[in-house]
């Protein structure tokens, strides 16, 4: 996926463009719970979390996984059951479906990375397939049923989640969080030496770097974070499904990183909030919405391939680098 | 009552033709996969949808125009087939040059496109296909009952896939694919149209998803869905087996169709996970499939 990535000459105007759209990003979304719905907003944000956090993987690794959508939902299944059933308090609740995303990212990233390229999507999907089917049968998932009516609880005891606007904050914050820390991952050593792995595996390799430990580990963070985006999602909406860990949501995961540009830092939020927008708008026209979303792939991947966020890139910086 | 470890003889031959008859399906279209990566390069997600079209083909070739099942055994592979060539010179012919990951993104959009029309039309539920009257019925082998269509369905298949290896490995044509896949330039040089070649294969490809959906509609139900769950089976098995020899693809489908049966019969809430376990095992135990050359 090297091809479609920013070179690193326009780094540093790149980079404060981006700063001052992050600037602008944070103060619309602060003001945002006045002006919009804030369930959709939520929304929107908690699949924005997920994208980023898988676009760490395949943007920045360029490892593309099939399955994230086992950590998304496995974790929304953790948390409920730890607040609703065993009584936790949503935080812990959080934590608990985050360590558990990242430990079935450790079992599936060991597994997978032992093959590469095609081999490897197929082995996340056939393996997150696996996950699926296990969802339907154990009992603490309630099968078809899912998890209802999960409590939302009090944040460290003081904040009432129930308070829309203050469960708007948290997940905010959290959305903050997430990304700022995959930001620093992405620029830190250890990310630099994922990117040489998406650039050249071979070369990395014979630089003495440990590719697969560093593949399992970018695989374990995107699970993680993937995990965080999903228990987030179970405490907002009070209910875990087993819609969250179908292959539909994993394809829906590499749609939103691809529409808005993969390996870009604020792609796969405008990515998400477009197809979570989307979704939104045809759920009241009747027009199905997979049909959409197919239609939607094939374009991409036909003329469409930078995503929103790389071809405006390329349009602004791709001739101003060279000049 | 004859048992085998404790379990009656009938039930345990009846799961066993149950897996034989799901491994057909998996060989047939692992198999499909095999052929259209091994020239292409391209994991063909569509094949589940192909499938799935195939049977619909048939389905409404015998609601709306009457046409029964044995024309439709022709006319529906060469409608997917076609539709197949049509897919290959618009859209994957463009992103050869590409990572092959785009050409599997390609189709995954393509298969839920193609999912999701027949699912607006036609509903989620199933619309039941009959099974065509010389093949109703059943034969008594003295030791199980064996339905006279399900004995066609695996005569079928093997028929499938031992013509399209010797297609393959024992006909001019497909001495031209195999030199192909290892250096399309110098094939081309030598006058093959090699562009031409991957339209067909790619259409070969479809067809025989189309010729599995077909003959798949009288067992399971005509249904859009039928296509995703499988082919994501299918892409286990293809692991499992490794992309590099085309019966390899067609022996692992065999096998994982019956080691699935087998575990019906023992501990059945695990038929679903087995496939995915024995891939599992195989990627530790060998991490390039078992009839795989790459590594």
């Amino acid at each position: 996926m090297s091809e479609l990535t920013l070179r690193e000459t326009s780094a540093k105007t790149s980079a404060r463009l981006e700063w001052t759209l992050v600037g602008l990003g944070i103060l619309a979304l602060l003001v945002a719970p006045f002006l919009v719905y804030p369930i959709f907003l939520m929304k929107m944000l908690c699949f924005a979390l997920f994208a980023c956090g898988f676009n760490l993987l395949l943007g920045y690794t360029g490892l593309l996984s099939f399955g994230h959508a086992t950590f998304f939902g496995g974790a929304a299944y953790f948390t409920a059951h730890a607040v609703k059933v065993w009584g936790w308090p949503p935080e812990a609740g959080i934590l608990l479906g985050m360590a558990g995303a990242a430990l079935l990212g450790l079992v599936m990233g060991f597994f997978a990375i032992r093959r590469q390229g095609i081999y490897f999507a197929m082995i996340t999907l056939a393996l997150s397939q696996m996950f699926f089917f296990f969802c339907v049968q154990a009992p603490f998932t309630q099968g078809e049923d899912g998890i209802q009516g999960i409590p939302r609880g009090m944040l460290l005891g003081v904040l009432d989640l129930n308070v829309s606007l203050n469960m708007y904050y948290f997940v905010l914050a959290v959305f903050l969080i997430g990304v700022f820390a995959i930001w620093r991952i992405v620029n830190s050593p250890f990310g630099m030496i994922l990117r040489s792995i998406r650039e050249n595996e071979n070369r990395a390799i014979s630089l003495g770097y440990s590719v697969a430990n560093y593949k399992l580990g970018a695989f374990v963070m995107s699970a993680a974070l993937a995990g965080l985006a999903g228990s987030l999602k179970a405490i907002v909406f009070q209910f875990a499904t087993l819609t969250d860990v179908t292959w539909q949501m994993s394809g829906e995961v590499i749609l939103m990183t691809l529409l808005g540009g993969i390996g870009t830092m604020v792609g796969p939020i405008i990515g998400a909030s477009l197809v979570i927008g989307l979704e939104n708008t045809l759920a009241t026209s009747g027009f199905p919405v997979t049909i959409a979303t197919g239609l939607i792939f094939m374009v991409c991947v036909l003329i469409f391939r930078r995503g929103i966020v790389g071809e405006f890139y390329a349009r602004i910086f791709g001739r101003a680098g060279k000049d | 009552m004859t048992m085998i470890f404790g379990i009656p003889v009938q039930a345990f031959l009846g799961q066993l033709l149950v897996g034989l008859i799901n491994g057909s399906f998996y060989a047939m279209l692992s198999l499909g996969l095999a052929v259209i990566f091994g020239l292409l390069r391209v994991i063909n997600f569509a094949h589940g949808a192909q499938y799935m079209l195939g049977a619909f083909v048939g389905y409404l070739l015998l609601t709306y125009l009457g046409i029964g099942y044995w024309p439709a055994l022709i006319l529906a592979p060469l409608i997917v087939g076609a539709f197949g060539i049509v897919v290959e010179r618009l859209a994957l012919s463009r992103l050869y040059d590409l990572d092959p990951l785009y050409g599997l993104l390609f189709t995954f959009g393509l298969a839920l496109v193609l999912e999701g029309i027949f699912r607006y039309y036609y509903g989620v539920s199933g619309n039941p296909y009959a099974v065509p009257p010389l093949l109703s019925g059943g034969t008594n082998l003295g030791f199980m009952f064996l339905p006279n269509y399900r004995g066609w369905v695996v005569v079928a298949s093997l028929i499938v896939c031992f013509g399209t290896w010797a297609l393959i490995e024992k006909t001019r044509l497909g001495s031209y694919l195999r030199a192909a896949t290892e250096n399309p330039r110098l094939v081309q040089a030598f006058g093959v149209n090699v562009p031409l070649l991957l339209t067909l294969t790619y259409g070969l490809g479809s067809a025989l998803a189309g010729l599995a959906g077909i003959l798949a509609a009288p067992i399971y139900q005509v249904s859009p869905l039928m296509g995703s769950d499988l082919i994501i089976v299918v892409f286990a098995v293809v692991v499992v087996g490794g992309m590099g020899s085309i019966l390899g693809a067609i022996v692992t489908g065999y096998m994982l169709g019956l080691a699935e049966g087998l575990t019906k019969v023992f501990y059945p809430e695990a038929s679903n996970l087995v496939v995915f376990v024995i891939m599992a095992i195989v990627l530790l135990v060998r991490p390039a499939g078992l009839f795989g050359r790459d590594a």
